[in-house]
């Protein structure tokens, strides 16, 4: 035995005899993780996490979390005596006078756009393959949670510099808050510690933003992570994968050095972007007062759909009985992405009820082969897209030389009108690709090439497709639609009866489809 | 499940990589790892010469990136380079050496067996049963009496996150009858003679002596002073009598969600708040022409005083900035 196998023996020896972890850790260390380019949005998400910990703890090495006024003495002259917050300053002291400070800054800013944008695509992934159904309803939820709690961190962690464009977006939220019926002012002034500035909500939101808020975060990744490696990882169909096992790498060594591997990929790719991408130059906007403010002003971009949203708002206030209800501030603020989260966090079950299916499910979906939820998909991203640009109107306005009027008009009816068609559009697109597919299936791949037969006719050569993708074309689902009994067998009519209706309805809908080929179709193709 | 029409052929037979047949190729993958992981080891050498040898001030122009401090740039690059290309030689060791077989393991139903969920049922009914649960109500009910009470103290102890409560603050701002329009910056008392027309100036009220004027105020006081030909207005007789020779103030806090007015359109004389753009026309007090918000920017009724300089000759009949529910905006 060599030194060093006698060494690592001793280490694992001291940890079993203590622990009795080996059995565990032999299971363990040879898990079986498939492997899919697009299992690797989630992990960008974790990684990007671990750098935005990083990064920011170095940040907190010198950022004073406090509004008291000082006058800047640092070394960016434009602010020479200039009186601002300890927070402002001790940003602008961070970003020119600490070495690799600006760096550091860039970085944890960048590394929060990439956590947001992997989160969003993970979900994306996540929805599009149908990930989320049973057993996986509770991470769906989980995550849904993380990306709400991202979006809070992203806006709070870019409004401690106290700079003008952070403090316009802190007094739009009071003004959010405030619109709240009943308990709004009080709840502003509470947030606030009394009336808008204050001198309070940049202590405040630092605590949410490095230490309540992060905390969550951690215990929700570890119960998500848990929960994906209990529940086994879902994995494309294929040859040889079924709902009952799970094809891939073990853990120990490939899938350690990959995923080890690309978490310096991402801080690296990160750091890049940190180093050469100017992002979020806070001296240029200058301390925050709220009496000025600068054009074009935008808040990131997971927030810049709400942003859209509250600018194409009709001009609503309802005035009652000496009070003022802001349906203007309301609607699109709170009401609108209130009831758009709720969807998202219970759409595994009004999924599973539209169509009825209780079951497990382990092999994903091809977004194709479930027009009805790839479409649903498309109409909710088209709203969200037609948002997020009515929230760049202004920039889109001075780049192509448009009327901010008529950017805002087209978000206005667009916003009603487009995700509809979204919705047609994406589910004929699906149905005529499961068309292509029966077609391939049945009669091959086309090689474009030509062959004249001696009588003069011209054919197309197709070349049948392999067993394995012919497989991997038809070894889908079609699920018939569920049928509504109206009447019981005695012909009274049922209770529910319109629920029932309605859900045979959507059920139809959901279970619409190009019928793949059946073996007879094939044994009559093989005899021509 | 429904009958396939094609049978699972299996996991496809699986093809060896070159470096798992030939030596050379598995030297040379080794080789490529290596040089991979030497050049993270360059990024760092680059990250150290940047943190030691160049001088935080040092600017340098790059074509696209233009001027910027190279020691940030050159640090950030040599991190980068460091970063990235360990996991470049990870990645590729993975993909070339390591055993590239795919595993099958199997995988379970998450619902347990029929017998242990029996199991599980009947240990709480059991335990709750010794608990004695089910009978002792009056327990039960105490316990969520107490639960719920000593849930509310945290709450009670938010109370103090703020000093004051509303009331009416938020409809107050420091400006009185006869005070005096103060310039922004500068703190100049302003005579109409100083604004031409057309132009537009932000000011703020003169408080109290010995008042330090903080944020707070200035969220509430900031104040826009627009100047055009007074046969330009389109005003009630009121209104025209808030106004001064062609000087017209209003609130410069969005009636929308707060943010400053700033953007005044000498042309159209139009107000555009940059956050949400609505559109306020100044001919007619600030009325909304377009966007979000509903109501006019509050107007300040000003004249001068016994010196020539401008004052507000009424505080604001309403409350500024964006609406709250207890705001009477009748």
């Amino acid at each position: 035995m060599k030194a060093r196998e006698r060494a690592a023996g001793a280490v694992a020896n001291y940890l079993d005899e203590r622990t009795g972890a080996a059995k565990w850790m032999k299971k363990t260390l040879t898990k079986v993780f498939p492997d899919h380019w697009s299992f690797m949005l989630g992990e960008i998400v974790l990684y990007s996490f671990i750098i935005l910990l990083l990064s920011g703890t170095f940040l907190t090495f010198w950022f004073d979390p406090s509004m008291r006024e000082v006058e800047y003495e640092g070394s960016y002259e434009p602010l020479e005596g200039v009186h601002m917050s300890a927070a402002y300053a001790s940003t602008l002291h961070i970003s020119f006078d600490v070495r690799g400070g600006l760096l550091m800054r860039q970085i944890h800013h960048w590394a929060a756009l990439i956590f947001l944008a992997a989160m969003v695509a993970h979900l994306l992934r996540v929805f599009f393959t149908g990930a989320f159904r049973k057993p996986r309803e509770m991470n769906w939820i989980i995550g849904v949670g993380l990306l709400t709690l991202g979006i809070v961190e992203g806006f709070l962690g870019y409004s401690l510099p106290d700079d003008l464009l952070s403090g316009t977006g802190i007094r739009i939220a009071e003004a959010i808050m405030q619109a709240i019926p009943v308990v709004g002012s009080y709840l502003s002034y509470f947030v606030f510690g009394g009336a808008f500035p204050g001198e309070l909500f940049i202590p405040r939101i630092y605590t949410a933003h490095v230490l309540l808020i992060p905390g969550i975060f951690l215990a929700l990744i570890t119960a998500h992570l848990m929960l994906v490696w209990y529940q086994k990882h879902t994995q494309y169909p294929g040859p040889g994968r079924t709902e009952k096992n799970v094809v891939g790498y073990p853990l120990l060594p490939v899938y350690m050095a990959k995923a080890g591997g690309f978490f310096f990929i991402v801080f690296g790719f990160t750091a890049f972007l940190g180093a050469v991408a100017q992002i979020n130059p806070i001296w240029v906007y200058g301390p925050y007062t709220p009496a000025q403010i600068g054009a074009g002003s935008q808040p990131d971009w997971y927030m810049g759909w709400l942003d859209g949203l509250v600018r194409m708002s009709p001009p609503i206030e309802t005035h009652a009985l000496g009070y003022t209800i802001s349906w203007n501030i309301l609607i699109p603020g709170l009401i609108i992405p209130g009831i758009l989260f709720t969807l998202m966090a219970l759409y595994p079950f009004i999924e599973s009820w539209m169509t009825g299916d209780k079951r497990e499910h382990h092999l994903l979906d091809r977004p194709r082969n479930n027009p009805n939820r790839t479409a649903i998909g498309a109409m909710a991203l088209t709203f969200v897209l037609v948002t997020l640009i009515n929230g760049g109107n202004d920039l889109l306005a001075v780049h192509f030389d448009l009327s901010i009027n008529q950017i805002m008009w087209f978000s206005r009816i667009g916003v009603f009108v487009l995700p509809p068609i979204a919705f047609v559009v994406t589910k004929r697109i699906c149905l005529a690709l499961q068309r292509a597919d029966r077609e391939m299936v049945l009669h091959g791949k086309e090689m474009g090439r030509l062959v004249m037969l001696p009588h003069g006719e011209f054919i197309e050569v197709h070349e049948p497709l392999s067993p394995q993708k012919a497989y991997q074309l038809t070894s889908h689902e079609q699920l018939p639609a569920l049928s509504a009994p109206e009447t019981d067998e005695r012909g009274v009519a049922l209770p529910k009866g319109i629920r029932q209706r309605m859900r045979a309805r959507w059920s139809r809908a959901a279970s619409e489809h190009v019928a793949k080929p059946t073996v007879e179709e094939l044994k009559e193709i093989e005899h021509h | 499940m429904s009958l396939q029409p094609i049978q699972d052929p299996g996991l496809p037979t699986h093809v060896h990589r070159k470096a798992d047949t030939d030596p050379k190729a598995a030297k040379r993958a080794e080789q490529q790892v290596a040089l991979l992981f030497l050049t993270s080891a360059l990024g760092t050498i680059l990250f150290i010469f940047s943190y030691v040898g160049i001088p935080q001030d040092q600017l340098i122009f790059l074509p696209i990136l233009g001027t910027t401090n190279s020691h940030q740039l050159f640090l950030g690059l040599g991190l980068a380079i460091s970063l990235f290309f360990i996991g470049m030689g990870a990645v590729h060791w993975a993909k070339t050496l390591m055993p590239d077989h795919e595993v099958v393991d199997v995988r379970r139903e998450q619902r347990s067996k029929d017998e242990d969920r029996a199991a599980f049922v009947a240990t709480i009914k059991e335990q709750g049963a010794t608990a004695g649960l089910g009978r002792r109500t009056l327990i039960k009910r105490t316990l969520g009496l107490s639960l719920g009470l000593a849930g509310l103290s945290p709450l009670l102890l938010l109370r103090d996150c703020s000093a004051e409560l509303p009331g009416d603050e938020l409809g107050q701002t420091n400006w009185r009858a006869g005070t005096r329009l103060l310039t922004d910056p500068g703190d100049r008392p302003i005579k109409p003679g100083d604004l031409e027309v057309g132009a537009v100036a932000q000011v703020l009220p003169l408080l109290p002596a010995g008042r330090k004027r903080t944020l707070n105020d200035i969220a509430k006081d900031a104040l826009l002073l627009i100047r055009i030909r007074p046969e330009e207005f389109n005003l009630d007789a009121e209104r025209l009598s808030w106004t001064y020779q062609g000087i017209i103030a209003f609130s410069k806090i969005c009636s929308h969600m707060g943010c400053a007015v700033a953007l005044y359109e000498q042309s159209t004389k139009h107000l555009l708040c940059p956050c949400h753009q609505s559109t306020f026309d100044v001919t007619r007090a600030a009325k909304v022409i377009f966007g979000p918000a509903a109501r006019s920017l509050p107007q300040l009724p000003i004249s001068v005083d016994s010196e020539g300089y401008l004052v507000a000759s009424a505080p604001f009949n309403e409350a500024v900035g964006p609406s709250y529910w207890e705001r009477d905006s009748e």
